[in-house]
């Protein structure tokens, strides 16, 4: 299944959720947001929330800025 | 006698600090240097930007937030680099998720690269989405007291003029600017942007600035933790010579000393 991943083509091997996503890119537990198609994915949604083929997904964090 | 007891705290969104110097999280050399410059600063509001994580990178490596604890510190997340209402307004709602809820953002909306001088027509609109959204915004705005005076009157729970351009250590550019600024607010009033060292700095809480946001003047210095417990100093003294009042300003000499009993 393809879903854009922060902006580059991603392949998933099945209909993952973002709790999936997240520990496939050895994200789980760490200070991440989650957008899929330019909407929010609450932390408490992410394991009940299935991607679909073609969905638009942001992983973000804080770096330093001013 | 000190002159703290003449001071209050700064209220910000309802929340008090004691110390007015907000500092910016870019271009340190690391992340050590960053938390030991924050540290030696005295600041207790931090910003930081979002950016996508990067995907297939060393998962492991530290996280800003790790470092700059958001139980330690009030993480006023930025928007920097959106050049539209819309991209703003998306970064400050993924900063909300990424911060657990916390509402306090400071808004930037941007016209260009050259000059990274604020968009006001996408700033005022994004101003209103947010605070409609339930966001308490700071906002980076022009030196132009119409626009500050908008901002203030929509919601905005403090209104940040450039002194100069971003990035740029020119000082406090126009003055007068701030001044009428400084003289109708209702909100407080930061200096955001322009800051090049401490005197700058000083200038800015003389004029009446209730705080002052910096970040490259500390990170730049060839000394980034040196200049940033000068800066701590720089906000207390200018704070403290606004408070106490300046002496006016006269054209000719006159004696400290007194005149009568001189010896002849």
């Amino acid at each position: 299944m393809q879903i854009t991943l922060n902006g580059q083509a991603h392949t998933l091997p099945a209909a993952l959720s973002i709790a999936e996503l997240l520990a496939q890119l050895g994200l789980t537990g760490k200070r991440v947001a989650v957008e899929r198609n330019q909407e929010i994915v609450p932390r408490s949604a992410h394991a009940s929330t299935v991607l679909a083929e073609g969905d638009h997904v942001e992983v973000v964090h804080a770096i330093g800025g001013g | 006698m000190t002159a703290q007891p003449f001071d209050k705290p700064l209220t910000l969104a309802g929340r008090e600090y004691q110390s007015r110097l907000l500092i910016g999280t870019g271009k340190y050399k690391d992340l050590e240097e960053t938390r030991v410059a924050i540290e030696a600063s005295g600041a207790e509001i931090v910003t930081v930007a979002v950016r996508r994580t990067n995907i297939g990178q060393n998962p492991n490596e530290p996280n800003l937030l790790d470092v700059i604890s958001p139980d330690k510190y009030t993480i006023l997340p930025n928007t920097a680099g959106c050049f539209d209402a819309v991209e703003a307004v998306r970064t400050c709602r993924l900063a909300r998720e990424l911060l657990d809820g916390h509402d306090l953002v400071k808004l930037e909306v941007l016209a260009d690269q050259k000059t990274l001088f604020p968009n006001v027509v996408e700033t005022l609109k994004a101003a209103e989405e947010l605070i409609k959204d339930g966001f308490k915004v700071m906002v980076y705005t022009s030196d132009d007291p119409i626009i500050a005076r908008q901002l203030a009157q929509m919601g905005c729970v403090a209104v940040m003029p450039l002194a100069g351009l971003i990035g740029s250590g020119l000082g406090i550019c126009n003055p007068y600017n701030l001044q009428i600024i400084l003289e109708e607010a209702t909100v407080p009033v930061l200096v955001d942007a322009g800051v090049g060292t401490a005197s700058d700095a000083a200038i800015a809480m003389e004029l009446g600035c209730e705080a002052v946001l910096m970040n490259s003047a500390i990170a730049h210095a060839q000394h980034p933790v040196l200049m940033a417990e000068a800066m701590k100093h720089a906000i207390i003294a200018g704070r403290q010579a606004f408070l106490a009042g300046r002496m006016p300003r006269k054209l000719y000499a006159q004696a400290s000393s007194p005149l009568d009993g001189l010896i002849r």
